[in-house]
């Protein structure tokens, strides 16, 4: 790694790493590295070629694709299935493509992700500094939570939204995957916060600090690491949710990948794979840029402590 | 200024009691130290004073008020820490300001106060930085600058040098002091380093296991300890420790250490000597002198093991009996090893501590 590509704004990471690479340079070619690459390149492979047939079909027309040339490229690219599976495919009665549910989708990941990530932090915060009775019972909770299979809740957790009146309404899915982000992201965050050093507390006490002053002058300026982090995990997290959406978040606001399987499924009329295909990239767009983006991101928050010294 | 006094303090962690019945008394604009062994509860005294604790006994008082159960903020108190403390997404000035911009201080009465501070402590060019961009040295002056801005009358020191290098420690300690002359504020300041301890304070409290051992002058700490622990505590190298049994020799007290006996005539006993007490002779190693034979009346013989050099002056070890000592000789007095030599000392300078209690006799 060099100074220069450090992007994100790590004077930290640069004094735990150092600037220079340490250690034996590798030689360049033995066999034990050509092993190594030539099984690097075979999983490559074996995760991009079903890649790669999803985007030469999502660019033929129809008859070509009944040819059955799986492989081929495109003999006339065409880019109207993607525009049939932003706009026309049939989902059932309507045909509006899957732009409504890249809406949905929206609607659905903003809120849920602002939401959880605030009082997943307020939690982690709480947790290790504010040593309440009670608090590692409470923690314990959040971890066994973690390990909870979803299926297990999802039918009490209909029946509370009901009883609520909330069943089938946007605010039902938001708090649903606001609830089921909360015990990864508490541990996240309260680990994070556990590597803070306590005298950082103190002085803002001294300093007539309250509670919350300290935790948004203080901590969260500081979290922007692992803040990036639990955005990462929680729009992937709830980008690709299914089950949640097509159970709590009513009709109306079907995420995308919920109208992706009733585009894919639709039993009326021939299978465009062509428009399928296009449509599974587009729901799989914002993940994938996600961690495009932000991969390294991710690394470096995961790995990085909070304070340097 | 104010005064500091803490009543009957009893502090614990669940079951583990680390301080009981803890009384100090610190006098307005005194540098007291508090100075004990890893573990020995000096933070937690300090943050009891801070009131970044619960106490479960006694009070605080500071200035004349019980502030036992007031906020930090409210106690008058400024702290810097061992670790520094600052607020990495701050810069200098952020850190310095940062309680006066909670308290809702004027913008102008800020700048002055700063700018003052900055001055002081020569910080001035460092302001606009990060912590992350400070190196050690320049940290902790910006965490003692943050207490300072504060101007509080009673700072409280948690190792504040102890994460610098010698250098840079011996040049803060210096400007601790003069600090400490131009405030005139009240310091408790707390360190393993008895160096610090001895050069900073006005008085030393040596603290083991919750309890404060000894308060006094760093002069009468070092030369009266008033048990085992503070003498060989404090002092480096160590006091010397020789085991022996008290006697009276023509009327005066004198010591058997193994077959050797040698006059104590001159040591201020606290109670008359009693004969045949198992006792615990302690020589610093400078009280010993080997050359002068005429300059002091007691000695023992030593047999000389090792010679350390240490620059200004050399080391010699040796043994008296079964206990090793140490005595201070110049940097080219020429000693073999495997000779036998005398030491001498004074026994008014000497300590004689009970064998079994460790208390100074
Ligand atoms: N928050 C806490 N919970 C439980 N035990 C604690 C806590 N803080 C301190 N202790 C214990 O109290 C005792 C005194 O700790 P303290 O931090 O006051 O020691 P110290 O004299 O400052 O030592 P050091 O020189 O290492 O800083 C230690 O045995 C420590 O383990
Ligand atoms: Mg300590």
């Amino acid at each position: 790694m060099s100074a220069g590509d450090m992007t994100l704004t790590d004077t930290e990471a640069e004094a735990r790493w150092g600037t220079q690479p340490g250690g034996v340079k590798p030689r360049r070619f033995s066999p034990a590295r050509l092993g190594i690459y030539g099984f690097l390149v075979i999983s490559a492979l074996f995760f991009l070629i079903p890649l790669y047939v999803m985007i030469v079909t999502s660019l033929k027309t129809m008859p070509e694709i009944r040819l059955g040339h799986l492989f081929s490229l495109p003999g006339e690219v065409t880019f109207q299935p993607w525009v049939d599976a932003w706009l026309n495919a049939c989902t059932g009665r309507d045909c509006n493509g899957l732009h409504p549910g890249f809406l949905n989708s929206l609607k659905i990941t903003i809120p849920s992700v602002v939401v959880s990530i605030i009082i997943a932090s307020i939690n982690g915060y709480a947790l290790s500094f504010w040593r309440y009775k009670g608090a590692n019972l409470f923690f314990g909770l959040l971890v066994f939570g973690a390990f909870v299979p979803y299926q297990v809740v999802i039918y009490p957790l209909i029946i509370a939204a009901r009883e609520a009146g909330l069943y089938s309404t946007l605010a039902a899915i938001v708090i649903v995957h606001t609830i089921f982000g909360m015990p990864i992201l508490t541990l996240l965050f309260r680990n994070y916060y556990a590597s803070v050093p306590i005298e950082l507390f103190k002085a803002g006490r001294v300093d007539g600090a309250g509670f919350w002053q300290i935790f948004f002058r203080i901590m969260v300026p500081m979290s922007v690491p692992i803040t990036t982090v639990a955005v990462i995990l929680q729009v992937t997290g709830i980008w690709n949710d299914f089950l949640f959406g097509v159970v709590f978040a009513g009709r109306s606001n079907w995420p995308m990948t919920v109208q992706l399987n009733n585009i894919v499924n639709t039993t009326t009329g021939v299978r465009e794979y062509n428009v399928n295909m296009a449509a599974t990239i587009l729901t799989a767009a914002v993940p994938l840029a996600v961690y495009f983006i932000s991969g390294r991101w991710f690394v470096r928050g995961i790995a990085a402590g909070a304070v340097k010294g | 200024m104010a005064s500091v006094s803490i009543k009957k303090l009893g502090v614990s962690f669940g079951s583990l009691n680390v301080l009981r019945d803890l009384d100090l008394e610190v006098d307005q604009g005194e540098f007291i130290v508090l100075l004990g062994p890893s573990g020995c509860g000096k933070s937690t005294l300090l943050n009891a004073v801070a009131g970044l604790l619960d106490v479960d006994a006694g009070q605080v008082w500071i200035g004349g008020k019980n502030v036992t159960w007031e906020e930090p903020k409210d106690r008058g108190i400024g702290m810097v820490f061992q670790s520094y403390a600052l607020y990495p997404r701050m810069t200098a000035e952020g850190n310095l300001t940062f309680g006066l911009r909670v308290a809702r201080m004027p913008k102008d009465e800020i700048a002055r106060r700063v700018d003052r501070t900055a001055d002081l402590l020569q910080i001035k060019p460092l302001l606009g930085r990060r912590p992350a961009e400070l190196s050690g040295g320049q940290r902790q002056r910006v965490a003692i600058g943050r207490a300072l801005v504060r101007d509080v009358d009673v700072f409280l020191f948690d190792e504040p040098l102890s994460n610098l290098d010698a250098k840079l420690r011996t040049e803060l300690r210096v400007e601790l002091k003069k600090l400490h002359n131009q405030l005139n504020s009240t310091m408790i300041y707390v360190t393993h380093d008895q160096i610090e301890a001895l050069t900073l304070a006005d008085r030393i409290a040596v603290m083991h296991g919750g309890v404060i051992q000894q308060l006094a002058a760093p002069k009468e700490i070092y030369r009266r300890p008033v048990n085992r622990f503070v003498a060989g505590f404090v002092g480096s190298p160590a006091m010397n420790f020789l085991e022996g049994t008290l006697t009276i020799v023509d009327g005066a007290p004198a010591i058997r250490i193994g077959d050797v006996t040698t006059g104590l005539a001159g040591y201020d006993f606290a109670a008359a000597p009693v004969e045949g007490r198992a006792v615990v002779l302690g020589i610093r190693p400078e009280q010993i002198v080997l050359a002068d034979a005429a300059a002091a009346p007691s000695q023992v013989p030593i047999d000389i093991h090792l010679i350390d050099p240490m620059g200004a002056d050399s080391l010699l070890w040796g043994t008296v009996g079964s206990d090793t000592v140490s005595v201070r000789i110049g940097p080219d007095d020429e000693y073999t090893v495997g000779d036998t030599v005398a030491g001498h000392f004074h026994p008014d300078q000497a300590s004689v501590f009970d064998a079994g209690t460790g208390v100074r006799l």
